[in-house]
């Protein structure tokens, strides 16, 4: 498999106009893409070319440019569904993120399905929007969350999350790779292992489309949500894939415009999936620019993608183990090119406030992981997450602007 | 190098290393957490107030250099003070993190050291979280706030 070279990178790099910014006179070093990722050119014009020239509202409209733009918002869901390789294209529903597609699954599969006793399971180490969600769901149903916990290394311990299913179990929702620790979770025996005891499973796969091939079909998990703006598209739009014969049970989310078949003051019937789903006018220009995204990655390739990322996180994470002062949070076998790490005396805010005068960006904190965050009993971590566009010499940087840390700290 | 030592001064860094009066304080009269939600800092504050003079001030918690120096500064400075002078304080303060230039320096001694926050708008909080703890515990005798 040929990996992405040095000059291959270099021509990366030129898609991205962002990448050219200098930062107190240096240039940007971008390690945040566990956040969000920056945005290649080309969607950046496709978002600017939808308002200049295929722009109106989608959907009934009878004129030229309701029709294109409804071809081409609905040519976005096609590419979104052979991205993941869903069986049908109605499986895939646009929404605002991750976010509202966990959200979304809670407040209608979670609300028709999820009664008094009953149990969903998460881990230790989800994001707080795979958390809260399902913390209201339970106070509004009187379910009970169970979380499956992991290992120091980060890493969910398999068998203790199987002695979790049991017949009150109603849904397991997971992340597919953690946004703090890196870590890919074994999916495949979670979804197995769950399925055997006809439990549905949600993937939250926010931070795994950037980096490895998704296929909801191959991984046989019944919903999966992902956001364009961690995919090199645009904020404000994001993917809820579920699977046909639940999404037509499921109850609707919001009521409005679009999700309708007829309304009368009686009673209203509601439009067929992915319809029934998108109430109001959708992000036409987001939904266009994360297509424009997806045929980016798949044209780098995200085996590519994958390989050069794992080269680049073997290489961070072995410079980094070279100081004993620094401790690397999560270690787990199977990681996505993220690494958190913390000074043994100095606080993260400190150490990425000096980071960004060297022009490094960072983000420091809990990360949206605060159980996480007790577990490991820190009070906030830092966290590199790489992306394609990065480089080793970027990652020289990156670790000599550490020693200023210390130099600050004068330590 | 230099815009930093601007921010991390000595007087920073060393109150940081050994923040004063950082302990509980048992039988205190007013208490308040502080809770940064952006970064996960926390600071617990303590005052004894007897006749309207603040006798004892403490704190706990775990945050960066900035949050600890700032509560270690403010619990050495208010120790002793009226009531009235420390919510004089509070003001100054603000004022000091956010207002370009001040005229007020001489008034708040010691605490200038962290004028160089103001530099770092998303660091303010980090300074200002221990002075709003403060000013809970002065307002609603127990309580939690939030830099939010």
């Amino acid at each position: 498999m040929p990996v992405l070279s040095s000059a291959d990178i270099q021509k990366i790099r030129q898609d991205f106009p962002i990448l050219q910014t200098k930062v107190n006179a240096k240039p940007l070093i971008y390690f945040d893409n566990a956040a969000s990722t920056q945005k290649p050119k080309v969607v950046i014009d496709a978002v600017s070319s939808c308002y200049e020239k295929n722009y109106s509202n989608v959907h009934r409209g009878v004129h030229y440019l309701s029709a294109k733009a409804t071809e081409l918002f609905e040519s976005a869901r096609d590419t979104v569904q052979n991205f993941i390789n869903a069986k049908h294209r109605e499986e895939i529903i646009f929404v605002r993120g991750t976010t509202e597609a966990i959200n979304l699954v809670a407040q209608t599969y979670g609300r028709a399905n999820i009664k008094s006793g009953d149990e969903i399971i998460i881990s230790t180490m989800e994001h707080h929007s795979n958390i809260v969600p399902w913390q209201m769901l339970c106070e509004q149903t009187g379910a009970v969350l169970k979380v499956a916990p992991i290992n120091q290394q980060g890493e969910i311990i398999f068998e203790e999350f199987e002695k979790l299913l049991n017949n009150k179990t109603k849904l397991v929702a997971v992340s597919y790779v953690s946004n703090t620790l890196g870590t890919i979770n074994p999916v495949e025996k979670i979804i197995t292992s769950a399925h055997e005891k006809d439990i549905p499973v949600l993937l939250d796969a926010a931070q795994a489309v950037s980096h490895m091939t998704v296929d909801v079909q191959k991984l046989d998990c019944d919903f999966l949500v992902f956001s364009g703006h961690k995919l090199y598209g645009p904020t404000g739009i994001g993917i809820l894939y579920g699977k046909k014969e639940y999404l037509e049970k499921m109850p609707p989310y919001q009521g409005g415009g679009e999700m309708i078949s007829q309304v009368t003051f009686e009673k209203t019937t509601y439009n067929v999936i992915p319809h029934k789903f998108e109430a109001g006018t959708p992000d036409v220009s987001g939904a266009i620019g994360l297509a424009s995204a997806i045929h980016y990655v798949k044209s780098i390739g995200l085996n590519n993608i994958h390989a050069y990322e794992n080269q680049l996180l073997q290489y961070i994470s072995d410079e980094i183990a070279k100081y004993s002062d620094i401790k690397i949070i999560g270690t787990a076998k199977h990681k996505t090119s993220i690494v958190s790490f913390v000074f043994d005396s100095i606080h993260a805010h400190d150490v990425g406030t000096i980071l960004d005068q060297e022009g490094v960006a960072i983000r420091t904190g809990h990360h949206c992981t605060m159980p996480l965050m007790h577990f490991y009993k820190v009070p906030a971590t830092s966290r590199a997450s790489l992306a394609f566009y990065n480089t080793p010499e970027e990652v020289d940087v990156f670790i000599k602007s550490l020693s200023k840390v210390r130099q600050v700290f004068d330590v | 190098m230099s815009d930093l030592r601007e921010l991390y001064q000595e007087v920073i860094i060393d109150h940081n290393r050994k923040p004063r009066n950082f302990c509980k304080l048992e039988n205190c009269t007013h208490e308040a957490e502080g809770f940064n939600p952006l970064c996960g800092d926390k600071v617990k504050l303590y005052l004894d107030i007897k006749n309207n003079i603040i006798n004892k001030i403490s704190f706990e918690g775990a945050g960066c250099a900035i949050s600890t120096a700032s509560a270690s500064l403010m619990t050495e400075f208010l120790m002793g003070k009226t009531v009235e002078d420390a919510e004089k304080a509070f003001h100054l303060f603000h004022e000091l993190m956010t207002a370009p230039a001040v005229s007020s320096d001489h008034e708040i001694g010691k605490l200038k050291v962290l004028a160089g926050v103001r530099e770092y708008p998303m660091r303010v909080k980090c300074a200002t979280l221990a002075w709003h703890a403060l000013e809970a515990a002065l307002q609603q005798d127990k309580g939690s706030v939030t830099t939010e």
